[in-house]
Order: structure tokens, then sequence, then C-alpha cells
């Protein structure tokens, strides 16, 4: 349908994007006030979520193996791997669509209606540029942060879902956490959380940006933005799951 | 001096301009005036090139600014000021952050050099110490002097104003006018302002251009306005019954 007219459309946003920027320190004030909103704003959801990640995939392995001949310290190993290749980019990554991508579709939507957009143009501002770069560069920066840090705190919440229950000593679980460590996984994960960074903000500012109407357009905008993250999200998951570990 | 050369614009079917020409004169107040829809809005975005027109060509000065690259263009909007119909101020940054955002972005002045910049304008529009509210804290007229302010910053030699004093009262809306009218006459600047206010056309129309269902049908100053027997002219000039009687009273004698 109009999908390759909304590509198109994209691609040339972003292509008058990367330009030179006008005034640099200029960019790098934007660019350092959405690493703080990006950052600052998202690390307690983030980590709340994360722990629960680490608590269930801990339990339902747990459940899984019992009764079985696998060792138990295998649960600790289980964890760390789900979270670092899985779960940690792109369970946070899926809530950051939520939260940072539609607020970013939202400001820069409302920056369209309230013709903020073309008072910049007017002074000679490269909107495309300004409106969008900072916040790439700063969610591709912040993200991946973002994603170490539920990737660590998926493990603590691992821990503390069996351990203080006396289901596994500690020990064993620390075992497992450090058992059969692979670096290429933290890799694939660097690689996963960069690309959904990248997606979900370009896809907000895009949705922001060309936003008309009023206020239902700008809450439809923010709603797309979200969705269409999530998809691509899920989507471009899996083909870096094929590229990634050749299966 | 802005030219206009046969400007044509079309949304999907409907031709909402047909074929405009028309010069805006340097160091006078320019005006676009007609009934709402008659298309100013529209023609003023195409003048200062946030529309492309289907067809024709704008000028300023020896520059046709339709055939310019974006980067180019963005050159040209270094001389170019507007102040918008809503004022278009960004409202998460103060008074002051407003009219200094084209400093920081294009100028390597020192930051005393810019607020002193700032007072100066601010002084200009009559506005002095409210560097640090923001724009939500003010009221309309004084937004519109703000965004007067932030339009001539930069000095431009070209100025843009879509209905710089609908909304406000009179008195106000007078002071708006008289505002940008010293401002153009100062630096010999070329003005262009959309109304439909009377009391504009008759104390700053320096150069009147009369737009009907996208056509331009007169154009003058305001004292022609007066002389012209001109039918669209009178009927937009005297819409009100009020206005017709003053104008009967006024042939009677
Ligand atoms: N972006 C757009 N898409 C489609 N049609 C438009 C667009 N902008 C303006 N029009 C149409 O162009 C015509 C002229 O509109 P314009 O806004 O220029 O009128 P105006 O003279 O400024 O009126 P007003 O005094 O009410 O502001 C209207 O019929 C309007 O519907
Ligand atoms: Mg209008």
């Amino acid at each position: 349908m109009n999908i390759f007219y909304h590509l198109g459309r994209f691609l040339t946003l972003l292509g008058s994007g990367f330009t030179r920027p006008e005034n640099l320190r200029m960019y790098w004030k934007e660019t350092l006030r959405q690493m703080d909103d990006i950052g600052v704003g998202s690390v307690i959801i983030v980590a709340l979520i994360a722990i629960f990640m680490g608590a269930v995939a801990a339990l339902q392995f747990a459940y899984q193996l019992s009764g079985q001949l696998i060792p138990l310290y295998y649960i600790g190993y289980i964890v760390r791997d789900l979270a670092i290749i899985e779960s940690a980019p792109t369970i946070t990554c899926l809530v950051l669509a939520g939260k940072v991508g539609s607020n970013m579709a939202a400001e820069i939507g409302g920056m369209r209606q309230k013709e903020h957009i073309d008072a910049m143009e007017i002074m000679g501002v490269n909107t495309a540029s300004y409106l969008i770069i900072p916040k790439l560069i700063a969610a591709v920066i912040v993200i991946p942060l973002l994603v170490t840090i539920a990737a660590c705190v998926a493990m603590v919440g691992g821990y503390l879902a069996v351990v203080p229950t006396g289901y596994l000593a500690d020990v064993d679980y620390l075992r497992g956490l450090t058992a059969f460590f692979v670096p290429y996984n933290v890799f694939i994960m660097y690689v996963k959380s960069t690309t959904f960074a990248f997606l979900l903000t370009a896809v907000s500012c895009y949705q922001g940006y060309y936003v008309t109407g009023g206020s239902v357009e700008l809450g439809k905008a923010s709603t797309n933005a979200v969705v269409i993250s999530n998809i691509l999200i899920l989507f471009s998951d899996y083909l870096i799951a094929v590229l990634l570990t050749g299966y | 001096m802005i030219r206009a050369e046969n400007i044509r614009k079309s949304f999907g079917e409907t031709e909402v301009l047909k074929g405009i020409t028309h010069t805006f004169e340097s160091g006078k107040c320019n005006l676009i005036i007609g009934r709402s829809g008659a298309g100013k809005t529209v023609m003023l975005k195409i003048l200062v090139g946030l529309f492309q027109p289907t067809s024709g060509n704008v000028w300023y000065n020896d520059t046709n600014v339709s055939s310019l690259t974006k980067k180019e263009l963005r050159q040209i909007r270094m001389q170019v000021g507007m102040l918008f119909q809503g004022s278009a101020l960004f409202d998460s940054m103060t008074v002051e952050e407003n009219i200094r955002f084209p400093l920081d972005m294009f100028t390597s002045k020192t930051l005393k050099e810019k607020k002193n910049r700032v007072n100066e304008v601010l002084e200009r529009v009559q506005l002095e110490g409210v560097n640090k509210k923001y724009p939500s804290e003010t009221s309309g007229g004084m937004q519109k002097r703000i965004g007067i302010a932030r339009s001539i910053v930069m000095e431009p030699k070209y100025l843009f104003c879509d209905e710089p004093n609908s909304g406000l009262d009179p008195k106000t809306a007078l002071l708006i006018d008289e505002l940008i009218a010293d401002i153009t006459y100062e630096n010999n600047i070329t003005t262009v302002i959309n109304t439909h206010d009377m009391n504009s056309v008759m104390g700053i129309g320096d150069n009147i251009a009369l737009l009907h269902l996208g056509k331009l049908v007169w154009t003058g100053n305001k004292k022609e306005v007066m002389e012209s027997d001109d039918e669209l002219l009178q009927a937009f000039i005297f819409a009100s019954p009020f206005l017709q009687r003053l104008r009967d009273a006024a042939i009677a004698k």
C-alpha cells in the first residue's frame, strides 16, 4: 500500500538530517539533554522490569528442571544468557519504545502543530537534523547502557528468586552465572540494543515530524510510534538472531 | 524587494492561488488583505518558502528562491524573520532563550554580547525585564512582541507577519502595527503582512494587495483605498453597515 511512500519519506528525512550541524555546541547541549531524559528518566522502570524478568526466568527454569538430571546450578547460567541474549535488549527496548518513543513522537509532533518547526526552519535551522540527530545519538549511547543495567539487574532478580527461598545455594547460583561464558553473546546484546535504539528513535521522530491536524492525530502518531517500533524491534530481533547465531 | 511571479498553488484538485504577480517593496509595509480563505496564509508561506508553489517564481532581489536547494535556502533565511499568527514561541524556553536561540545557533558571539542584543530588542519592543519569564506566563499581546523581538534579533532584511494583530484589543493591535512599521522604516526591511484588520490597512498600508478567491484583484496604497471604486475592495473594506454609513456620510459631505 503506501508503505513505500512512508519508507521513502522516512529515508529522505534521515538523509537530510545527516548533515554538518549548524552549531556543534547547540547539538551537544541538546544531546546531553536527551541523554538525561532517556537515561535518568528510564533507569528505575528498566531496573524494575529487569528484576522481575530475572526472577521469573529463574523460577520457571527451576520448575522445568526439577526432577531432571540437569544440575541445578544451570539456573544461573540460563538466567544470565537469557538476559544477555534476548530478554534484556528486547524487553527493555519494547518498554522504552512505549516510554521514550511515544514521548519523542509527542514532543516533535507538538512542535510541528504549534509551528515551532516552521519557526526554526525560517530561522535557517535544519530541523530534520537538530530535532532528530541529538535524539538518535543519545539513544544509541544511553539505551545500550540501560540494557547493560537490565542484564545485570536480571541476574540479581534471578538470585533473589531462588537463593533466599532456599531452593539453591548462593555458591551454586554464582557458579551458574560464571559457567560457559561466551563473550560473543555480549556482542549480540550490544548489536541488538543499538539497533533497537536506532529503530525506536528514528520511527518515533518520523511519526512526530510529519504530524498534521490536531490532538487526535498527535495521539495517533504517538501510538503509531510505539506499535511500529515494537513490530520493527521484534522483526529485527529475529533477523539479528538468524544472522549472528547462524541458525 | 520581493517579487512574486505568476504564483499558482493547488492542494489536490483545488487551486488556491491562481497566478499571482506582485512586487513587495523594501522599506515599506506590504499588506496582503482578503477575506478568510482568500489564500493569504498560503501566499505568505510560499513567499517565505514553507510551501513550494505549484508553478511560478519568488525573487528576493536578484535571487530566485524557488530554484534554490534547501541548503542555499537556509543561507537566505539568515536574512528572514517571521512572526507567526500563534507567535510560535518555544514554550519550554524562557523569553530570553527564545530570542537568543537564533544567536546561539548561528553566531559566535559571547554570552554577554548575546544577552546585550536580547535586551536591545526587548527594549525595542518595549518589554524590558521579562527575560526570565516563560511564554505561558505572558499575555497574548506580549507574546506577539516577544515574537517580533525574536524575528528581528538577527537584523533581517525580510520580515513576514501572519495576522500580527488578530486576537488583540484595538489599542494593542495599533501598537503592534506601529512597532512593525517603525522597525520596517528604521531598517529598510521588506515587510509583508497578512491582515484583515481595517485599522492596519488604513494605518500602515503602504502597498496593499487584495486577494479574492486566489486572485489578485486590487493593488494600491492606503490613500488609493479611499479613492478607489473597485467593487470587491469596497465590499471588503466597508463590510459592516457601520462603516458603510460612515462612508456614505463622508460622500454626502
Ligand atoms: N495545507 C493545506 N492543505 C489543503 N488546503 C489548504 C491548506 N492550507 C490552506 N488550504 C486551503 O487554501 C485556502 C486558502 O487558505 P488560507 O489559509 O491561505 O486563507 P487565509 O486567506 O489565510 O484565511 P484566514 O484569513 O482565515 O487566515 C483555503 O480554502 C484552505 O482550505
Ligand atoms: Mg490565514
